[in-house]
């Protein structure tokens, strides 16, 4: 076999680094009105939250099916070391999602019902938020294998550090829901979620902190890449703070759409920090990009019909977006 | 107890499979039924045809809905449970899977919300061109998932590298031996399965009396359409059974419960396999027949089940009734469609009721025949996962233990169970709702590209 021309591994990482923060920012949001959902005052309110990601959210979570199809075929060792490390805690994902998707569809149409679609759709959202954070937790932490095998426990992922990183998500998507309410709602239900951000934003910067510092004493290799030398990579924890006290700012100045794009920014800037953290270590602590990927031909021949469908699908998400811009209704209902 | 996280596994893909194909195999039929009603409404102008078109579109957004929701499950199955065959089929597998995501994402993006939300605000022959893609989406769809099931059965076009499979010939692996024959299969059994619970809703809307011409008419132009299909695919299976023959012979064995390769092997109607005696029970059968069918020599040799030793052997009475129960079902299907040819003097086919409640209860064969029969190909292909290459024992992940496995197969069947429950629930709801709910309604709400948003129905 010649030597490709070209290594299309960090194509594929790139591609999926994108999927991967597109899916945690706009599925964030809405498991984020999922998140809230039962502390909204009023069944009012939970129509209006309802409302606001009726119709984009499952074309949100799509972008998780592609990045699970995407791993298998770009890297697959990520693929088959993290789904059996993961095992219960994919179940748990799951089992979330299924329930909060049904829930999503049925209660438009449920009127007695109602109220256990609506506990279906808050906890199937708690759930899958808090394991995904978990998951990340379970990156950081890495996992133990042998000739490209898992071998620990079922359980490995579940430490006193992942339950604090799932919390963190939960928080974490439950400012970045609070933050698209006050960009779709108005009146009291606005009122209402001007009132969660301060409080949740308190509680993310505290289990981030405490995550940061955790961190290092988990992985020696993240201490030596923070800490051995000073490093560009300062700059992104400062920026997600600065997004932090530009969000703080903008809800001081009761701003609209601002405290939105500023929680995006502090994840975006989180999550390049993480990132940067483990580069180019994709199954830590033993496996790197390059060794977990698949063939070149392999790759090639998938990049070669998502390179004409990703386009699309940008296209055809920012055009749905722009025609649900605006302020929701309550008797606006999608149903 | 001991657990054995192999057959838990086992269980637990069958399950999860089992229920999710239900779904896709109903709405690939039923979108091309779609399509073909949008067609005449376009070509006659017909409203008749746009209210029958707008009520089936609706069944089609529930249940679309319930296999995408079931199906999120699946692309995460191999990695949990069968992680050494993720891994070692991944340079072929992962594109393969890859692209049938990526043309269900496709499909959504462009076409089904045209089809769902479409009608009215875009003229009518952009609408059925929307339906008339979505129904070729889904057959692309099934495309790449009956090629990566084809490849398991007979790989080609792949070598093994380093316990890697790396592919040296891509056509060659997706077009593999058994492809166009479990493709062609597949897609008439989903022909089938949307014609018969079409016949069946219809007859059952006929028997209460509401929309009777439309429903007569949905009937009579059914019928005709399974009078062709329903012969056609007992022709195809037949084929495939020969190409399984060929390829792999110890699971037709199976299928006939034939331990000892002989001639003059006869076709069983009845038998109780004993895989430990390596031996049947009270047989009951037609002399020869076996070796008819599958050679079309009378006194054709078929190879036997003892072919294998015992431990390569797939589970011979699970083949074997599942293989009856798939054909009986067949059979059934074809009787129906000839029953209903003869009724045709006078429109008696709409008048007969017990051919119409019989119709009712025929509207659930082809979901029999459709999961029997990929027991047949699935359990027929034990030991192996990869046909003659890689075991299911292989297959598995290593770090799975038996109380995991128990604990996510106890898991998905409660969350499967509510989910149906709810679903099916549901779906009779909007068929009871019928063809009059289905007139147009506005269209502020229907905004939202959401499958089951195109359903008017309330849940209770």
């Amino acid at each position: 076999m010649s030597e490709p021309i070209f290594d299309l591994t960090y194509v594929w990482a790139a591609i999926i680094a994108f999927g991967v923060i597109m899916y945690v920012l706009m599925d964030g949001f809405d498991l984020g009105q999922g998140i809230l959902f039962m502390f909204a005052p009023s069944e009012h309110d939970r129509d209006i939250m309802m409302n606001s990601v009726a119709p984009v959210w499952d074309g949100n979570e799509t972008w998780l099916v592609l990045g699970g199809a995407g791993l298998l075929a770009a890297f697959p060792l990520v693929y088959s070391i993290f789904l059996p490390a993961l095992y219960i805690g994919v179940f748990l994902l799951l089992a979330g999602l299924i329930f909060r998707g049904v829930a999503f569809e049925f209660r438009f149409k449920a009127h007695t019902s109602r109220y256990l679609w609506n506990w279906a759709f808050a906890i199937g959202s708690t759930v899958a938020a808090f394991a995904q954070g978990a998951v990340v937790g379970a990156y950081i932490q890495g996992f133990e294998t042998e000739n490209m095998r898992y071998v620990g426990g079922a359980l490995d992922w579940l430490s006193p550090f992942t339950v604090l990183t799932g919390l963190g998500l939960v928080a974490g998507y439950a400012l970045l829901g609070a933050t698209w309410l006050v960009m779709k709602s108005e009146g009291s239900t606005q009122q209402w979620a001007y009132r969660l951000v301060k409080p949740l934003l308190a509680a993310v910067l505290l289990i981030f902190a405490i995550i940061s510092i955790w961190t290092p004493f988990v992985d020696p290799f993240v201490s030596e890449r923070w800490f051995s030398h000073i490093t560009p990579i300062w700059l992104l924890p400062i920026l997600a703070l600065a997004c932090a006290f530009w969000l703080y700012r903008s809800i001081q100045a009761k701003r609209e759409g601002t405290p939105f794009i500023a929680t995006m920014g502090m994840f975006i800037f989180t999550y390049l920090g993480l990132l940067a953290s483990k580069w180019p270590y994709v199954v830590p602590p033993n496996y790197t990009l390059s060794q977990a990927a698949s063939a070149h031909e392999s790759q090639l021949f998938l990049l070669l019909g998502l390179l004409f469908v990703i386009p699309i699908v940008l296209v055809y998400t920012a055009w749905t977006y722009w025609v649900f811009r605006g302020k929701v209704k309550a008797d606006q209902g999608y149903h | 107890m001991d657990l054995d996280p192999l057959v838990l596994s086992r269980i637990q893909f069958a399950f999860v499979v089992s229920f999710h194909a239900i779904f896709p195999v109903f709405t690939i039929g039923l979108a091309s039924y779609i399509a073909l009603i949008y067609g005449l409404a376009f070509k006659t102008n017909n409203p008749k045809w746009e209210r029958l078109g707008a009520f089936w579109t609706q069944v089609f957004a529930v249940v679309f809905g319930m296999g995408v929701v079931s199906g999120i499950v699946m692309s995460f199955q191999f990695g949990t449970n069968w992680s050494n065959f993720a891994l070692a089929t991944s340079n072929f597998l992962g594109p393969i899977l890859s692209y049938e995501v990526v043309t269900a994402f496709f499909l959504e993006a462009a076409f089904l919300g045209v089809l769902l939300f479409g009608r009215g605000k875009v003229p009518n022959g952009v609408h059925f061109f929307a339906a008339l893609m979505v129904s070729i989406g889904t057959f692309i769809s099934s495309f790449w998932i009956l090629s990566a099931n084809s490849w398991m059965q007979t790989p080609a076009g792949v070598e093994m590298r380093d316990g890697f499979y790396h592919v040296i010939d891509w056509s060659a692996a997706i077009f593999n031996d058994s492809f166009w024959y479990r493709f062609s299969h597949m897609a008439l059994a989903s022909f089938l399965t949307g014609g018969f619970v079409v016949a069946g809703v219809s007859a059952w809307f006929i028997i209460e009396k509401r929309d009777t011409e439309l429903h007569r008419k949905a009937l009579s132009m059914t019928l005709w359409l399974l009078l062709i299909i329903a012969p056609l695919q007992i022709f195809v299976g037949d084929m495939h059974g020969l190409n399984t023959l060929k390829h792999q012979p110890t699971k037709v064995a199976a299928m006939e419960a034939n331990w000892e390769t002989q001639k003059n092997v006869p076709l069983l109607l009845f038998a109780i396999p004993d895989q430990e005696a390596q031996k049947n029970h009270f047989e009951v059968g037609i002399p020869s027949m076996a070796s008819l069918i599958l050679t079309h020599e009378w006194d054709g040799e078929v190879p036997g089940i003892k072919e294998m030793p015992r431990d390569q052997q797939p589970n011979v009475p699970v083949v074997f009734w599942s293989f009856r129960i798939m054909v009986a079902m067949g059979v059934l299907m074809v009787l129906f469609a000839i029953t209903g040819l003869i009724l045709r003097k006078n429109k008696a086919y709409a008048r007969n009721r017990w051919f119409l409640q019989g119709l009712r209860l025929m509207s659930l064969a082809p979901f029999v025949a459709v999961l029997s029969g990929w027991f047949v190909t699935e359990v027929g292909r034990a030991p192996y996962l990869v046909y003659g290459q890689m075991t299911q024992a292989e297959a598995l992940t290593p770090s799975l233990t038996g109380g995991m496995a128990l604990f996510t197969l106890i898991g998905y069947i409660a969350v499967y169970a509510c989910v149906f429950a709810a679903g099916a629930y549901y779906l009779t709801r909007v068929i009871r709702a019928g063809t009059e709910a289905a007139e147009q309604h506005d269209d502020e709400r229907h905004r939202a590209k959401r499958p089951l948003s195109a359903a008017e129905a309330d849940f209770d």
